[in-house]
């Protein structure tokens, strides 16, 4: 006979751990009425998306300008309480941890959109494909002959201290050559409109599911907008993913399983992983779920073990596998590294890849382009000054207050200072760090971001914006037309990264140049 | 052909749906005894008491509750058993637990399945589900079962029927068997202290709300032509065969659930499970009401529940050995 609180315990479920979170809505201030929208808009001097000189409209922008002017005030807050209310209902949710306690936040939208035209979406197509196949000439030169080491295009000390750098994977040939498969390159527009890139992630890129549900939400809510524009559509992208993930599998399998594994329900993309793994009708797995029996890898299910071929990993290198990197990490599979160094099983992206993103590497991009590729940069880096480098050193020192300095091993917008809007104290701290470990950090100067019109505190006016798009390099390279925009809702801010409270809009890349 | 689906969906999916059907039985429980406390003269002293203390010690929560309140009443049993966050076994911890297993298995579900359990659990986070149960308990509870009902029509009609369908429909029907249990072991309570009344006006009105909470007074009456005494009440409860929240018929949904799931017949078995599993159904299947009260109503209710904790502790073994590990 059981006694009474093991009974109590039956009706509960085992193992279950799952903290409750609790939801904690953004409010939006409906009472304040939009006093003519768009006329009251102005540029102030910055690059804006939707108006040029004098204030007028560009002409990609100029049907959806008169589409928001038929709307009145009214309907254009109820489609935006509409859009709201769609991502709630759908959970498309971030999570923010403080106190060891999660809070869900909607991810905020502005239903006013970016368009790209034609010609313009055409040059970044072409820039980004040039970048994408450079940085995997570049991954493989670096885990194999060391070709632009060894003729002193980059400083070998450079790579050799990078911090994604991987010296065990030297000589391991990955599974069809491929080291991104999936790479998130940031890009921004200078105060001439010129595009120029930030950064490249090329480890877990995240945000690819806001941009497909910001479509959905949008074709929802404004349903006559589309018919309008000729807008390319967005939704073939997790097929095409699929398609990537698929071309990898060991021994050209031609019917693989593809699982997506993630580090569980806690991290704040868990919804992204989820919505992946649904959208290409394949598992969902945490590191719990498979195990490895003679350097092979399966998953545990009802009937069995059921061998798995290839991992789309939205976990970092160091937590892959606790008996070959982190020994703490319990979201990883032990003895993982082995069955991939065996090509018993292929990983999305490769191990190693996370020396394309150090920021000091990035420097060097446009050098790997004429290097593995005989050609000129399309898409140019933003200025950057090198900390390990004596001249710029000095400088980044000594104009301190004006530059944007950045760790070069951190992202999300932590690790950074922005000299013209920090404190003294912020500004000597950072000096400080700086000298002590110069390969560190890198400086550039600060980058008037263009902007969009965007609706915030009841009215529209100007936020700074940028726009990942995702790339995905398989059999062949394609690019999903448009990508994230997103956008830095507070005024005047300049960081766009959902954990310091930035939003996204839907992006659109016209069929023509609206003229 | 359907691959088997990962021991972990697999489990998730059956506590998923005992979550929803818990919240479910427990607004239920809450709605009935409430209606019921107008026919007490609630100024007599202790009818309180005696009214909730029996619901509560068949949910097995007197401890915890003595922790958190000093006093049972109306007002501290239901706000312990619908809102307070720290029993895990109240309305809302029901469906945040169900809502927090749904979102591991957002692959395994539809779409429509999570948006309608993710508005339910909204709501009731919301200030505006506090007013409402402060205005009408009644229409509070009622919009706590359809939430239920709509989740379990949405399952059906937007999910493949597959295997992981099944371990939510065996996760629906053992809970719901348990519940049903539970809630004759409630009138149990009240009728054992108080012999005299046994038969009287007051008897028969609190077996009616036996039947109202599980929605099933007018398939009583029409199974007895009319007639109701506590002896058909229980034995149409317990040994119905087609009522939908009797136990047997619960019992029997449930393993067929598993035999699906493991590919057994009727009559047969493949593995532990499905044996248990199939001896509690035939014996609900073969039994009869003198049977139940010679054994004794609490002893042999009490019974089931043991049988289908041993049920589920062999599912989980089965199906799920890797969790263990």
């Amino acid at each position: 006979m059981l006694a009474k609180a093991d009974r109590v315990k039956f009706r509960l479920q085992d193992g279950f751990l799952w903290k409750t979170t609790f939801l904690c809505l953004v409010s939006c201030n409906s009472d304040a009425l939009m006093q003519g929208q768009f006329d009251a808009y102005r540029t102030e001097g910055f690059f804006d998306e939707m108006f040029g000189e004098e204030g007028r409209v560009r002409p990609h922008y100029a049907k959806l300008l008169e589409r928001f002017r038929e709307l009145g005030e009214e309907e254009f807050l109820r489609k935006r309480l509409l859009a709201e209310r769609s991502y709630l209902d759908q959970g498309i949710t971030f999570t923010v941890y403080s106190n060891n306690e999660g809070t869900e936040r909607i991810f905020p939208f502005d239903v006013i959109p970016r368009i790209i035209p034609a010609s313009e979406w055409s040059l970044i197509e072409r820039g980004l494909t040039q970048r994408i196949t450079a940085l995997n000439a570049f991954l493989h030169d670096i885990y194999h002959e060391q070709r632009i080491l060894k003729e002193g295009v980059i400083p070998s000390e450079m790579i050799l201290t990078a911090k994604h750098f991987r010296p065990e994977f030297m000589g391991f040939d990955v599974p069809g050559n491929i080291y991104i498969h999936i790479c998130g390159s940031d890009l921004i527009r200078d105060g001439n409109g010129e595009y120029l890139v930030l950064e490249d992630n090329g480890r877990c890129p995240s945000g690819v599911s806001y941009l497909l549900e910001n479509r959905q939400a949008m074709k929802r809510v404004f349903p006559k907008l589309f018919s309008r524009y000729a807008v390319r559509p967005v939704d073939t992208y997790t097929q095409e993913l699929l398609t990537v993930l698929r071309h990898i599998a060991p021994g050209g399998n031609p019917d693989p399983t593809v699982v997506l594994l993630t580090p569980g329900i806690y991290n704040s993309a868990y919804f992204e992983h989820s919505f992946l793994a649904r959208s290409m009708g394949i598992e969902i797995v945490v590191g719990a779920d498979l195990t490895v029996k003679d350097s092979k890898v399966f998953m545990k299910t009802t009937q069995g073990l059921r061998p798995v071929d290839v991992i789309y990993r939205r976990i970092d290198d160091d937590f892959l596998d606790p008996t070959v990197f982190r020994k703490d990490s319990v979201l990883g599979v032990p003895g993982l590294v082995e069955a991939y160094r065996k090509g018993h099983v292929s990983l999305a992206n490769s191990i190693g890849t996370g020396v394309a993103d150090d920021k000091a590497v990035y420097y060097y991009v446009p050098h790997m382009i004429r290097f593995y590729l005989s050609e000129e940069p399309i898409l140019q880096n933003v200025p950057t000054y090198l900390g390990s480098n004596a001249d710029d050193l000095a400088f980044i020192l000594d104009k301190l207050p004006e530059l944007v300095v950045k760790a070069t091993n951190e992202s999300g917008g932590y690790g950074m200072l922005i000299g013209p809007k920090s404190t003294h104290d912020e500004i000597e701290s950072f000096r400080k760090a700086i000298i002590a470990d110069p390969r560190n950090y890198i400086a550039q100067p600060v980058v008037a971001l263009s902007r969009s019109p965007s609706y915030c505190d009841g009215r529209i006016e100007g936020r700074h914006i940028d726009l990942r798009p995702y790339i995905l390099s398989g059999e062949k390279v394609t690019i999903i037309p448009g990508g994230l925009t997103r956008v830095a809702m507070r005024k005047g801010s300049l960081v766009v990264n959902s954990s310091q409270g930035g939003g996204s809009k839907d992006t659109w890349v016209c069929d023509d140049d609206g003229e | 052909m359907e691959h088997p689906m990962l021991s972990r969906a697999a489990d998730t999916c059956f506590w998923l749906s005992r979550y929803i059907e818990r919240a479910e039985n427990t607004a239920r429980i809450l709605d009935v005894n409430m209606q019921l406390l107008l026919d007490y003269d609630t100024h007599a002293s202790d009818a309180g008491k005696h009214h909730w203390q029996p619901l509560l010690a068949s949910l097995e929560a007197q401890e915890l509750f003595a922790k958190l309140f000093d006093r049972i009443d109306a007002e501290t049993v239901m706000q312990f058993l619908t809102f307070e966050k720290q029993n895990p076994n109240s309305i809302i911890s029901s469906i945040c637990d169900a809502r927090e297993n749904a979102r591991t298995i957002r692959e395994q579900i539809s779409s429509s399945m999570w948006e309608h359990l993710n508005r339910l659990y909204l709501y009731l986070q919301s200030p505006s589900a506090k007013s409402d149960f402060l205005g009408s308990p009644h229409d509070f509870y009622r919009r706590v079962v359809e939430g239920s009902h709509l989740f379990q029509g949405v399952t059906d009609a937007t999910m493949s029927h597959s295997e992981g369908w099944q371990f939510i429909q065996v996760g629906k029907y053992v809970e719901r068997a348990d519940n049903t249990s539970r809630l004759l072991d409630i009138k149990y309570h009240i009728l054992l202290p108080s012999g005299e009344q046994v038969g009287g006006v007051v008897d028969l009105t609190q077996w009616m709300a036996v039947l109202r909470s599980c929605s099933a007074i007018e398939a009583h009456l029409k199974a007895t032509g009319g007639t109701l005494t506590p002896w058909n009440v229980a034995e149409f409860l317990i040994l119905d065969d087609a009522f939908p929240r009797s136990i047997r018929f619960c019992v029997d949904q449930m393993d067929e659930g598993l035999r699906e799931i493991g590919g057994g017949t009727r009559g047969a078995f493949r593995n532990e499970v499905e044996r248990i599993s199939g001896i509690l159904r035939s014996n609900l299947d073969f039994a009869n009401i003198d049977q139940v009260y010679d054994c004794g109503l609490h002893e042999f209710l009490d019974g089931i529940q043991l049988q289908l904790i041993e049920i589920t502790a062999a599912m989980t073994k089965e199906y799920c050995v890797w969790l263990a590990e």
